[in-house]
């Protein structure tokens, strides 16, 4: 039987033999093997990202994350009652309309001042993140779920279960979005309470159906471009070729490959849902009052821009700096995950 | 050439392999043409034997590979394997034979699941098909990369962190787990550099000793499939134009297509210098109007009207060489330079 | 828009050389590290010959064709070294001025022809918009030499072929185009990276006729970079051989065939499959991988995989010495063919045979 092939060191003299072999498997394990069109790619295609990846993520991306943090941690600890606020239902009638810089001496005790109820900003704000994120992440989640599974048998199968799925994709984006999940609300509205569950239903299991619903086609869309390219690589007909059942290679194959990508498209998708909730709210078919989110906090008191901004502005604000940093970070994550794939 | 015939085959008991008019048809989107990319192909292997199919681009050497393995399965034809007739297949049945045929890739990165361990690669046959339990499977894992000349300790890493060579090492140890008796393999060596290609070669031949293998050898580079071979069938538009023995095909080529074909390999010796005219000019026709008759003869330099009328069926003109031409060259005959003719697009 | 340097300099340039590069040097900094893709290259090309420069990935050949072009991009990029271009130092011009040069006065082919030309342009007006740019010519002789140069790279029926898309063309096609492009405005170099690997090999042999014929026509310089030996046996009057992004042996070619030094070419050449012999010939392989040009090893480069390597090739590394021949240069302290190589490799062997 043929010596196995290996390869192989080269021998010096007997005096340098140990150290010539030691030397040479550095040699050969030192690194990795750097050919010269990985180092072209390195130094010409992702040149202008400044690949300093030692030195982290970047001060952008922990800013984005410690304001992300923050504003999970006090929606969560408000939530809990663990935080000593007002309640954002309580009225201070001595408050009402009065704005951190109100001239007739700020109310003491609302540093963010109140809204035209005479409830506490801070308070409405606090309770408000919890409803706003709860809605966008849900709705999200169901999107990447749903839209997910259906892009992926979309991208996996292709032929005629990729035509049936992208039809139904391209109808529903056909309807415009605002008006889709406005007639999603509705009947879903109406199937709750005709059968009989009615004003018990939670309003944000809706929103988390109806934004879902909507973004199930966009997100479906983009993993199905995803994995009909992971599809059509070598790697996957491999798998075909050993015998493996088509669903296997579905989640054994493609689905990790497709998964970092979806991971920052869904950073994105909860930044648009963030303003899809503000945007229902307007248009009355957010959260229900009294309880609060930043959306309908807006909506509620949009009519007094003028003389009370402080009540537009401080939620707006924050769905700014929200949304800004979600799609930093999504950003910093595709940058990140694409680097990693290539072969450098 | 462009021609079609089993006179080259040998007896049906002996093949390991055996194609019969293997017929590859792609529509061309919704336009009604096909592109005709294996028309009326037959072959055999012998079991140990290596054949080598070689071929420029759109001659359908990869995708007569891959109508063996059924990836997908011909528009027509007849392929049986180790006595089976995997074209009469479907289904579960034609995935239970899937471990004992198995596939090495051109493109040795992108043949690796990036997201997955080596170690997990190589050990996928087996879980696939629950052989063994969890320890015996490591075992053979360590076994076959060992084989192919990796560290199994590195079975933990990623392909991104291996070079072209040992991705293509680790393919290898990925097809030959399961134990198939035929391995096809589809342009193995032409994505890596001189010196790792030499190295691949060697391993295939040593893998084909070690593991009792048989191997059918796809590649365009008419030397590395004359260095592997048993037995070489030359690949034109579709059509098999020349079967024979390398050394025999080297020395006295039959068809004009493969004389053209060994004229024009770059040889490293300045002193056989290329002057003249090149002995093959024009380029391929196109694979979805294929020429009628021989499908060479538009670049032929010997092609007559007969050539157009008739194609050419595979015969034998020497012992064990087959040509499907209607002017073969007689042994030591060049084909003319003068008159060749000039490019049709 | 004229360029000012269509015009040679005017002093001895018929006796000095075209193109002198001197230690030119181009280290990337990427997060691993110091990339020390090209380190410290010399040669010189005259007008009318060709250059051959072999070597495997990881050896800086692609890289130091667009070094010398000034292709590369700025960032992360460290350029030394110093590159004459018909008598004047181009290595530390800006982008703006080598634009000047580039398709005017030095051109560059490249391996991929699908991706080298536009898709969405015609071919016609890929060939004129270089010529415009360079050349103060109106669109009528333009188009007029368009065509001819599609004629002259021989491709049938030019004037239907520069109305045409690039995709209607097949592979072949497509580099005689590249071809035509980059000859458009004459220039007196001409960079090739792998013209032909992306070929069939019969297609290739057209090709590189081709471009020998109008390098002929022309009086023009060229530089052939390709990992093939094969390639260049027959169409290069010198060629210089890289490894981890040294010239390693520099000779001409029938000198470098007959009487190489370096074992990385003599273990190049014997690992390559060649028609003559039989089938089943078990294939030299040189063991191990590419350098990392991250952390080279000490001494010479290549000593890990040599089958020559003493003691003092890992400590010292080897100047390039000259050989017998005039113009044979090589890098080696125990080279080829001489008794203290022979000896060397005598001693390898029987080491590794009692080992």
């Amino acid at each position: 039987m043929p010596e196995p092939p290996r390869d192989e060191v080269p021998v010096a003299g007997p005096e340098g033999h140990r150290d010539l072999e030691r030397y040479a498997e550095d040699s050969l394990d030192s690194g990795l093997a750097v050919g010269e069109r990985q180092i072209y790619v390195s130094a010409v295609a992702v040149g202008d990202e400044g690949r300093r990846r030692g030195a982290g993520l970047g001060f952008g991306a922990w800013l984005a994350i410690g304001w992300l943090a923050f504003i999970v941690i006090v929606s969560v600890l408000a939530q809990l009652d663990l935080l000593p606020l007002d309640s954002p239902t309580k009225s201070f009638a001595e408050c009402a309309r009065l704005g951190p810089f109100a001239k007739e001496g700020s109310a003491p005790g609302h540093l963010l001042g109140c809204d035209s109820n005479g409830r506490d900003m801070i308070a409405r704000l606090a309770y408000g993140g919890w409803s706003t994120l709860i809605v966008a992440t849900g709705a999200v989640l169901f999107g990447l779920v749903f839209g997910g599974i259906l892009g992926m048998l979309a991208g996996f199968f292709s032929h005629k279960t990729d035509t049936v799925i992208t039809s139904l994709f391209n109808v529903f984006l056909a309807i415009p979005a605002v008006v889709l999940a406005l007639s999603l609300v509705a009947f879903l509205q109406g199937a709750a309470t005709s059968s009989g569950g009615g004003d018990r239903v939670d309003p944000k299991l809706l929103l988390i159906l109806a934004i879902g619903i909507v973004s199930v086609p966009l997100l479906g869309r983009i993993t199905r471009a995803s994995a009909l390219s992971w599809s059509q690589r070598e790697f996957v007909l491999a798998a075909r070729a050993q015998g493996a059942r088509p669903l296997r290679i579905m989640i054994r194959e493609v689905l990790p490959n497709v998964l970092p990508a979806m991971m920052s498209i869904a950073l994105l998708g909860i930044a648009i849902a963030i303003v899809a909730e503000g945007t229902l709210s307007i248009l009355g078919v957010g959260v229900r009052p009294p309880t609060p989110s930043w959306g309908n906090v807006i909506a509620l008191d949009r009519g007094r821009i003028k003389d009370s901004p402080h009540i537009i502005f401080e939620p707006a604000i924050l769905i700014f700096l929200t949304v800004l940093s979600l799609n930093f970070l999504g950003d910093v994550v595709r940058a990140r995950l694409d680097v990693r794939e290539s072969a450098v | 050439m462009a021609g079609h015939g089993t006179a080259h085959l040998r007896a049906e008991q002996d093949a390991l392999l055996r194609v019969e008019h293997l017929v590859v048809d792609f529509p061309v989107g919704r336009t009604g043409l096909k592109v005709h990319a294996v028309s009326d192909v037959s072959l055999d292997v012998l079991e140990r034997e290596t054949l080598g199919i070689v071929g420029e681009s759109g001659c359908g050497k990869s995708t007569t590979g891959r109508a063996v393995m059924q990836l997908p399965p011909p528009t027509s034809g007849r392929v049986v394997y180790d006595g089976v007739e995997l074209t009469a297949l479907k289904g579960a049945q034609l995935r239970a034979m899937r471990p004992r045929l198995q596939m090495i890739f051109q493109d040795p990165i992108s043949s690796l699941n990036p997201r997955r361990r080596v170690r997990e690669i190589v050990r996928e046959g087996l879980d696939i098909w629950q052989i063994g339990d969890k320890s015996s499977r490591d075992a053979r894992v360590a076994e076959v990369l060992e084989a192919v000349g990796i560290d199994p300790a590195n079975g933990e890493r990623r392909p991104h962190e291996f070079s072209g060579g040992q991705c293509q090492r680790i393919s290898i140890a990925r097809a030959v787990i399961t134990e198939p008796k035929l391995i096809i393999c589809d342009e193995p060596v032409s994505a890596l550099d001189v010196s790792v290609q030499a190295q691949i070669l060697n391993l295939l031949e040593d893998m084909k000793a070690r593991y009792g293998l048989t191997l059918m050898f796809i590649a365009h580079d008419l030397a590395v499939v004359k260095n592997v071979s048993d037995r070489i069938v030359v690949m034109y538009l579709g059509k098999v134009c020349e079967v024979a023995a390398p050394d025999l095909l080297y020395v006295q080529p039959a068809h004009p297509y493969t004389a053209a074909l060994l004229a024009a390999i770059p040889v490293p010796d300045p002193e056989v210098r290329h002057d003249g005219p090149p002995v093959l000019s024009g380029e391929i026709p196109s694979p979805m109007r294929p020429p009628s008759g021989c499908r060479f003869r538009t670049r032929c330099p010997r092609a007559q009207p007969v050539c157009a009328d008739e194609e050419p069926e595979l015969r034998e003109v020497a012992p064990g060489q087959f040509v499907a031409c209607h002017f073969p060259l007689a042994p030591g005959e060049t084909p003319s330079l003068d008159g060749s003719m000039s490019a049709s697009i | 828009m004229t360029s000012s340097v269509t015009e040679p300099v005017a002093s001895a340039s018929n006796t000095q050389a075209l193109l002198e590069v001197t230690d030119l040097c181009t280290h990337f900094e990427t997060d691993r590290g110091i990339v020390r893709a090209v380190d410290g290259v010399s040669f010189t090309l005259d007008r009318g010959r060709t250059l051959g420069v072999v070597g495997e990935s990881g050896s800086g050949k692609t890289v130091l064709s667009r070094s010398i072009m000034g292709l590369l991009p700025k960032r992360h990029t460290i350029r030394t070294g110093s590159v004459r271009f018909e008598g004047r130092e181009i290595a530390d011009l800006p982008a703006k001025e080598m634009r000047e040069y580039w398709g005017a006065r030095m051109s560059m082919i490249f391996q991929d022809p699908m991706t080298s030309l536009n898709p969405v342009m015609k071919i016609g007006k890929q060939i004129t918009e270089s010529v415009r740019q360079h050349l103060d010519v109106d669109k009528k002789y333009a188009d007029e030499l368009a065509e001819n140069l599609l004629r002259s790279v021989r491709i049938p029926e030019p004037e239907r072929r520069l109305k045409e898309y690039p995709h209607q063309l097949s592979g072949g096609m497509r580099q005689r185009v590249c071809i035509a492009v980059a000859l458009a405005c004459g220039p007196a170099l001409l960079f090739a990276d792998e013209p032909t690997t992306a070929l069939d090999v019969t297609v290739q042999a057209q090709v590189l006729d081709l471009m020998a014929t109008q390098q002929r026509e022309r009086f023009m310089a060229m530089v052939l970079i390709t990992h093939d030996l094969g390639v260049v046996a027959g169409r290069a009057d010198e060629i210089a051989v890289m490894y981890a992004g040294r010239i390693v042996e520099r000779a001409p070619t029938s000198v470098l065939f007959s009487d190489m030094k370096m074992p990385y070419t003599e273990a190049l050449l014997s690992s390559i499959p060649k028609l003559e012999q039989p089938s089943h010939t078990r294939l030299a392989t040189i063991p191990g991988r590419p350098p990392d040009l991250v952390n080279p090893p000490a001494g010479c480069k290549f000593a890990p995989r040599c089958a020559y390597v003493q003691p003092r090739c890992t400590e010292e590394e080897p100047p390039l010495l000259p050989a017998t021949h005039p113009g044979h240069e090589y890098r080696c302290w125990f080279p080829v063919g001489t008794p203290a190589g022979d000896e060397a490799l005598a001693r390898n062997r029987a080491a590794k045979a009692s080992a």
